[in-house]
């Protein structure tokens, strides 16, 4: 990748702040930027010498924190141009196919009824097609183990709600507007709720975190209720502890 | 060999919103995890080394009204940050020193004179379970410190019970106090989206006052002020964001994302506040006036060095008492 040939802009390299740098491989969506994305993180994670305090990818871009107090912010600067240099020649490692089993049952799907109606389907045809698709982990943010999903098909994309929710359950498989996810803590979320994964997408117990990583190829499988019972047991340890949680008004509590 | 003894602090009243902190745990962005951490890290840096504490031990941190609390044993404490007009038993204690506290005492805190926080620092730390390596509170996901929400009363605090006999108390050196004085001005750098904005839009963000909105806390800080208008109305692809940068969304009005904010955003970043100006961003009130004026990334710096050099025990010199 180097430098595209039409567009010299890309890759663009600016200071977001006193400490952070930001590497930006383009202005859209695209597998390619998001291997662009992957290669420059893993150059980053092999290095020990530049003080660096996070590295945050994202669709087509990579925020580096550092101390600016061990490393000057031009010696970082010169030293990720370096690594843009070799950049094609990094190897990404075989991606990991993840299955989430999801229950799109009515108790924990308040807003599939809506996806169908919006885009003219039948119930049976959105988890069909949601369930239908391998979606690229893209990156994590916005909450602790949050999956930024692609592609979804556009049959069933649906403007998020009006009024957010003050509260999604854990575990809430969603669709927002072109995009879906998957809510990993209880947290406001406008997304349309079409079920439920019994498992824990964040684990703070654990390092990393988390159970999706950026690269993953995910897919949904759609369980019964009883199945999401018996997984969510083994999960949380405890159907009981598990079934006091579920809640759209409070809080639900990992 | 020091034997430690784990003692209480009953929460008699918890204050209106009192959250266990430290320095945060940075490093988790990529797993969609908030670094969190002391609004004012300066002051509780500087009420660590008071009682000479690791700078990043586990405080209190107080909002705009303190609390009352109850120490079951001996405890070395520090008082920084803002004047919340503490008190020991009903009289008056003294801030930026360390404080001897005796089984039984009452430690009461007010409403704030000045600015927004208080921290009370003690010797050895407050005693929670670390969530991935450190013990604040990220309010908004309910994660880390104690029980990863806001002090409520009846609450039981632990920390290590101090020998009094062995510690020699200190105070901040005057001259160190008045360069932490509060700012009006934050200074900030460049945001990367800085260019989406009109000429008109720069002018007015780095020479009219804003206001801090009612809708300000660990997230974020809303400010009311002249609009910032954009050169077009094009969407922007989420990126990660840094502490202290200041986003717009449609409304033209600025937000001030702080230690709680959500590790990835969609709204341009016209500016972002400098390190060294990001403890000041902690001290900020609802209605509070505050100005930008931009600097460069070298002077920024050279500021933060400078404040760096501060923060050492020869900042620190013996009182009695």
């Amino acid at each position: 990748m180097a430098k595209h040939p039409k567009n010299s802009v890309f890759p663009r390299l600016q200071f977001a702040s006193d400490r952070s740098l930001l590497v930006t491989f383009g202005g859209s969506i695209s597998r390619r930027h998001h291997l662009d994305v992957r290669r420059l993180c893993l150059l980053l994670e092999t290095d020990a010498s530049l003080a660096i305090e996070t590295v945050h990818p994202a669709y087509s871009s990579v925020l580096v924190s550092f101390d600016p107090m061990k490393t000057p912010p031009k010696a970082l600067e010169a030293a990720i141009e370096k690594m843009l240099e070799r950049i094609d020649s990094v190897k990404i490692p075989e991606p990991r196919n993840i299955e989430i089993p999801v229950c799109y049952d009515d108790e924990f799907a308040p807003d599939i009824k809506d996806v169908s109606i919006h885009n003219k389907l039948s119930v049976e045809d959105v988890i069909r097609i949601h369930s239908s698709v391998e979606y690229l982990v893209y990156f994590l943010g916005f909450s602790p183990g949050f999956p930024y999903l692609g592609e979804m098909p556009k049959q069933i994309a649906t403007p998020r709600l009006a009024t957010p929710r003050v509260s999604v359950p854990a575990g809430s498989v969603a669709i927002g507007g072109s995009q879906t996810g998957v809510y990993p803590i209880a947290s406001p979320g406008g997304w349309r709720i079409i079920g439920r994964t019994p498992l824990r997408l964040f684990l703070p117990e654990q390092n990393p975190p988390v159970r999706l990583s950026i690269g993953d190829l995910v897919t949904f499988r759609a369980i019964s209720k009883n199945t999401f019972y018996k997984l969510a047991a083994s999960e949380q340890g405890g159907n009981e502890a598990w079934e006091k949680k579920i809640s759209y008004e409070g809080r639900v509590r990992l | 060999m020091i034997k430690l003894t784990t003692v209480h602090i009953k929460v008699q009243q918890p204050g209106f919103q009192t959250t266990v902190q430290d320095l945060g745990r940075p490093g988790y962005a990529q797993f969609g995890v908030s670094a969190s951490g002391a609004a004012d890290r300066l002051s509780l840096r500087l009420g660590n080394l008071l009682v000479g504490n690791k700078p990043g031990s586990a405080a209190l941190e107080m909002t705009l009204v303190g609390g009352t609390f109850e120490f079951e044993a001996d405890a070395v404490i520090a008082i920084t940050g803002s004047d919340f007009e503490p008190t020991i038993n009903g009289k008056q204690a003294p801030m930026w020193s360390s404080l001897f506290i005796y089984a039984g005492d009452i430690l009461r805190f007010g409403a704030t004179k000045t600015g927004a926080r208080c921290y009370c620092c003690i010797h050895g730390g407050v005693q929670v379970p670390r969530l991935l390596g450190s013990a604040s509170t990220h309010i908004m996901t309910e994660l880390g410190g104690w029980d990863g929400r806001a002090l409520k009363k009846n609450d039981v605090l632990m920390y290590n019970k101090s020998e009094l006999d062995s510690f020699v108390p200190v105070r901040l050196k005057n001259e160190i106090l008045q360069s932490l004085s509060a700012r009006e001005v934050l200074r900030v750098t460049y945001g990367p989206q800085m260019d989406w904005f009109t000429d008109e839009a720069l002018d007015i963000f780095s020479s009219s006052a804003y206001r801090v909105a009612e809708e300000a806390n660990r997230m974020g800080l809303r400010l009311t002020g002249g609009t910032l208008e954009r050169k077009d109305s094009k969407d922007m692809l989420t990126e990660g964001v840094s502490l202290g940068a200041i986003q717009v969304p449609q409304d033209g009005q600025p937000i001030i994302l702080f230690v709680e904010h959500q590790t990835t955003g969609g709204y341009p970043k016209i500016a972002n506040v400098v390190s060294v100006d990001i403890h000041a961003i902690g001290q900020l009130r609802p209605r509070d006036e505050v100005r930008f004026k931009f600097v460069s990334i070298e002077n920024a710096l050279s500021l933060l060095s400078h404040q760096e050099s501060l923060i050492n025990p020869q900042s620190l010199i013996p009182y009695h008492g």
